[in-house]
């Protein structure tokens, strides 16, 4: 081999090395863009619900009601019949099996929705009106053209009857989208098209509070002793050790110790977000006090040395000095944590928020779902509309956890003072 | 009553911080004495002193009072005839009690639970009693004591530093205790599990099947139970499990990690690295529900299509939709790390590779990378350690069946899913089925805290070489 082949290889061999770093950092940003692709082609979906606009008839035989009845007669009154008789009539059916298949397409919540009606308009016995009724789980995923109508029929969950009574509601414009306002406001349900994030968002925001509340005053206050006042010895590089050690340890072991102290030993009520708050508390306390550290770390001696000369106390000079500058740094580094615990799931899991609730919890203590472990139950679910909803609520989760980390880089960008 | 105790505390105090502001203030003009801290010192010195013995007196207090009225209530009900076989025998009529006290209670009422729950009440009377007397006099104490300091004209700033000082030192000992607290309730449970199974058949069993597991009474296990048991908690396949996803996910972040490392570091310009460092990054930001719905859903269909095309079967749960998911998620903690370490090491070393005359990539093969050998190893056991810790992934993805597998195909599983399958929905306490999970945290907690001790004491001497 000469010597130019020889660099020639050597050169070649040069490029092929750097080829490799470049596309390991394709890759890895390939993958960021399929997965958030593969989300949002999913989920974008689940913000839109299909209605079957309906003409309902309030029939004075049929309700036992009368003009400008009374909000609680009208919450008792039972409105099952009215909704029967018009849903089979929106469409003829013969017989009684394809009356029930026609009533199959409207979500459980048709009575309600009537019932609704008729509570923001207390005159409409007699009178006929047109409503927007919500279609059940099976139509809203065919309309959105996430359902396979080529199966043969006894693969399908849509019948042919059911397929032709569609055809011939979006013949006639009864079908379109309307926005989703059930999937922000309502809590878990069984049937896709009823169910909501409201209980989800609602549990993570208590949780999260509660996590900050406990976290962040004793971070700081660990960080400020640490690294300003602490004497180096034996106690202060155990408890360093210690912080380091809790930053790695996994998630699922701080559920493990949630489920022993918080549940069995001190006995607080299971699955709510005071014991989430807590036990997210404890996880997030080391990943906080680490950037803390380094931002007290960062504000130079100088700084302290000024205030001690002109005759403040050590105490006098860390908190009117040096903890304000280091504070950007300080916030920055505990929104990120609370970034994590918001997506936290494990834990939670093993403290039982993966019971099923329906209710919007109205207090910490009550039982509640957060937004992650949301995304887990709903990703169990064989129905095909909870795919839907499951990506919808990881963009609604992606972007909290987006706008926090942005807030953290602003608040640093900021307001941090820069020491050269 | 509580909040209440702690809003009149509260009220209480801040009403003290003014009194011994104005109180030294005055005091300092009539009586034409030098004082020795700022008046604002005497006012804190008072709030201090008033709240935090009653703060910390009704912390105790309410840790230990129910523990206190249970044993008691507990005791009564016995002495009144109420027979327990076990523990949770009287914690339920503990339960039944207190309902009946709170008017929640809906079933049977007998004399025996009549007579407890009026014994309840009594004694919520008197603790309740007891306690507001006793706070109200360790304000007063407390009160009296401090105010008396103040009017000799103390040091008051140095005091209250020295109680801030004390307060700055308690915070950072939450640390020690969350470890403290974590070892112990691991190990608790673990300690009953192992008087029941030798900790050799765990550790050296081939065999995991833990819903098989049905004792009755722990105390009095016939052999042949044994044998069964033995059976049910045998480590072996979850360890295996574990380790091969952890394989399969290095297989996928330590190459590509470890080049884009290598890329930012060496050869990247500065607006490449500005943008491509934070995206990588958002790989670590990403929850870890995520990419387990990712993997189950969208990954291991796709795995299974693509095996059906070839002939072969492939399990929709399989190892590797879990572990190829799992190496994605932990490349930024491979690239990040290594990143830094190589940066850290020294420009001279590269200079003198450069003037041999070698190439750049010859110098990163030949020379940086043997430099950096120990920092990134360091990153990569901190990787690993995260990939065995990994919970929601496995959950989702990787299939709930232990079985000892090294083809990724099929469907393995891993100490963390077992966790919370174990755990999840109800659990009864005092089962070897529910001990096992404590077993198998506390086994996950001491192999990752050996990997990350080790870890970190490599990239902490890396450090020290070059600094």
């Amino acid at each position: 081999m000469t010597k130019e082949e020889r660099l020639k290889k050597r050169h070649s061999a040069e490029k092929r090395f750097r080829f490799y770093g470049l596309a390991s950092i394709f890759v890895a940003l390939l993958f960021v863009l399929i997965l958030v692709q593969n989300i949002f082609s999913k989920g974008s979906s689940a913000f839109k619900k299909t209605v079957i606009k309906t003409e309902v008839f309030y029939n004075q035989e049929l309700l036992e009601l009368k003009n400008g009845a009374s909000e609680k007669d009208i919450i008792n009154a039972d409105f099952y019949e009215v909704m029967i008789e018009s849903l089979i009539k929106s469409f003829p059916a013969k017989n009684i099996d394809e009356e029930n298949e026609l009533i199959r397409l409207f979500s459980a919540d048709a009575e309600y929705e009537i019932k609704k009606a008729f509570l923001n308009n207390n005159n409409l016995i007699g009178e006929k009106i047109i409503l927007d009724l919500t279609a059940s789980d099976d139509i809203d995923q065919l309309h959105k053209g996430n359902y396979p109508r080529d199966l043969p029929e006894d693969r399908r969950r849509i019948s042919n009857f059911q397929l032709a009574i569609y055809d011939n509601f979006v013949e006639n414009d009864k079908i379109s989208k309307n926005f989703n306002n059930y999937y922000f406001t309502k809590g878990d349900s069984r049937d896709p098209e009823l169910a909501g994030i409201g209980g989800a968002i609602v549990g993570s925001i208590y949780s999260i509070l509660i996590c900050l509340l406990l976290a962040f005053p004793v971070a700081v206050l660990a960080s400020i002793y640490l690294e300003e006042f602490a004497p180096k010895n034996k106690i202060t590089d155990f408890i360093e050790i210690n912080i380091n050690n809790l930053a790695a340890v996994p998630s699922i072991v701080y559920g493990l110790l949630a489920l022993q102290i918080l549940l069995a030993t001190i006995q607080l009520p299971r699955s709510t977000p005071l014991v989430a708050g807590i036990t997210l508390a404890l996880m997030t306390l080391p990943r906080i006090i680490i950037p803390c550290r380094a931002s007290l770390k960062a504000v130079p001696p100088s700084i302290r040395e000024g205030a001690l000369a002109v005759g403040a106390s050590k105490f006098q000079s860390v908190f009117h000095h040096v903890v304000p500058l280091a504070m950007p740094g300080t916030l920055s580094g505990t929104i990120i944590g609370l970034a994590q615990a918001l997506g936290e799931t494990a834990p939670l899991i093993l403290i039982g928020m993966v019971a099923f609730v329906v209710d919007i919890p109205s207090s910490p203590i009550d039982p509640s779902s957060s937004l992650p472990v949301q995304v887990y139950l709903w990703s169990e679910s064989a129905e095909r509309g909870f795919v839907e909803k499951t990506s919808a609520t990881i963009m609604i989760l992606l972007t909290f956890l987006m706008m926090m980390n942005f807030l953290a880089v602003y608040l640093r960008q900021k307001f941090e003072k820069r020491w050269n | 009553m509580n909040l209440v105790l702690i809003f009149l505390i509260i009220i209480f105090s801040s009403s003290l911080f003014f009194y011994g502001r104005s109180k030294t203030k005055s005091l300092a003009i009539s009586g034409n004495i030098k004082l020795n801290a700022l008046p604002k010192f005497y006012g804190y010195y008072l709030v201090l002193w008033c709240s935090i013995p009653a703060l910390v007196f009704l912390l105790i207090w309410s840790l230990f009072e129910p523990v206190i009225i249970k044993s008691i209530i507990i005791d009564t009900a016995a002495k009144q005839g109420a027979i327990f076989n076990d523990k949770n025998e009287a914690n339920l009529v503990y339960e039944k009690i207190k309902a009946i006290h709170l008017g929640t209670y809906l079933g049977e009422l007998d004399s025996i639970l009549k007579e407890s729950a009026l014994a309840y009440a009594k004694f919520i009377n008197i603790f309740t009693n007891s306690k507001v007397v006793l706070i109200f006099g360790i304000i007063i104490a407390s009160t009296l004591y401090s105010l008396k300091k103040i009017k000799n004209n103390n040091k008051a700033r140095d005091d209250v530093e020295v109680i801030l000082k004390g307060l700055l030192f308690v915070s950072s000992l939450i640390a020690i205790l969350t470890t403290l607290g974590i070892i112990l309730s691991l190990l608790f449970e673990s300690i009953k599990f192992f008087s029941v199974i030798n900790i050799f058949d765990y550790l050296f069993g081939t065999n995991w099947s833990p819903q098989r597991a049905f004792v009755r009474d722990a105390s009095s296990i016939t052999p042949a139970e044994y044998q069964e048991l033995k059976d049910a908690f045998g480590f072996v396949p979850l360890i295996a499990g574990t380790g091969f996803i952890a394989f399969l996910a290095m297989l996928v972040a330590v190459p590509v990690g470890l080049f884009s490392g290598i890329y930012m570091a060496e050869y990247a310009s500065l607006r490449v690295r500005r943008f491509s460092k934070p995206v990588i990054e958002i790989l670590a930001g990403i929850p870890t529900v995520v990419y387990g719905f990712f993997a189950a859903l969208t990954v291991g269909p796709f795995f299974r299509q693509v095996g059906e095309n070839f002939g072969l079967t492939v399990s929709s749960e399989s190892a590797l939709a879990a572990g190829l998911i799992m190496g994605i998620m932990i490349i930024p903690y491979v690239s990040s790390l290594s990143d830094d370490v190589i940066n850290s090491v020294p420009q001279s070393l590269r200079d003198g590779s450069y003037a041999v005359g070698a190439t750049k990539s010859e110098t990163i093969k030949k020379v940086v990378i043997p430099a950096a050998l120990p920092g990134i190893i360091g990153s990569i056991l901190l990787a690993v350690s995260r990939a065995i810790g990994e919970t929601m992934i496995v959950v989702m993805a990787a299939g709930l069946a232990a079985n000892l597998t090294i083809n990724p195909l099929e469907s393995t599983t891993t100490i963390t899913t077992q966790i919370v399958m174990i755990l999840v929905g109800d659990q009864e306490f005092d089962s070897p089925k529910t001990q096992s999970a404590f077993a198998l945290g506390l086994t996950l907690f001491i192999a990752t805290l050996i990997l990350n001790f080790i870890a970190q004491r490599a990239v902490k001497k890396y450090r020290e070489k070059y600094d």
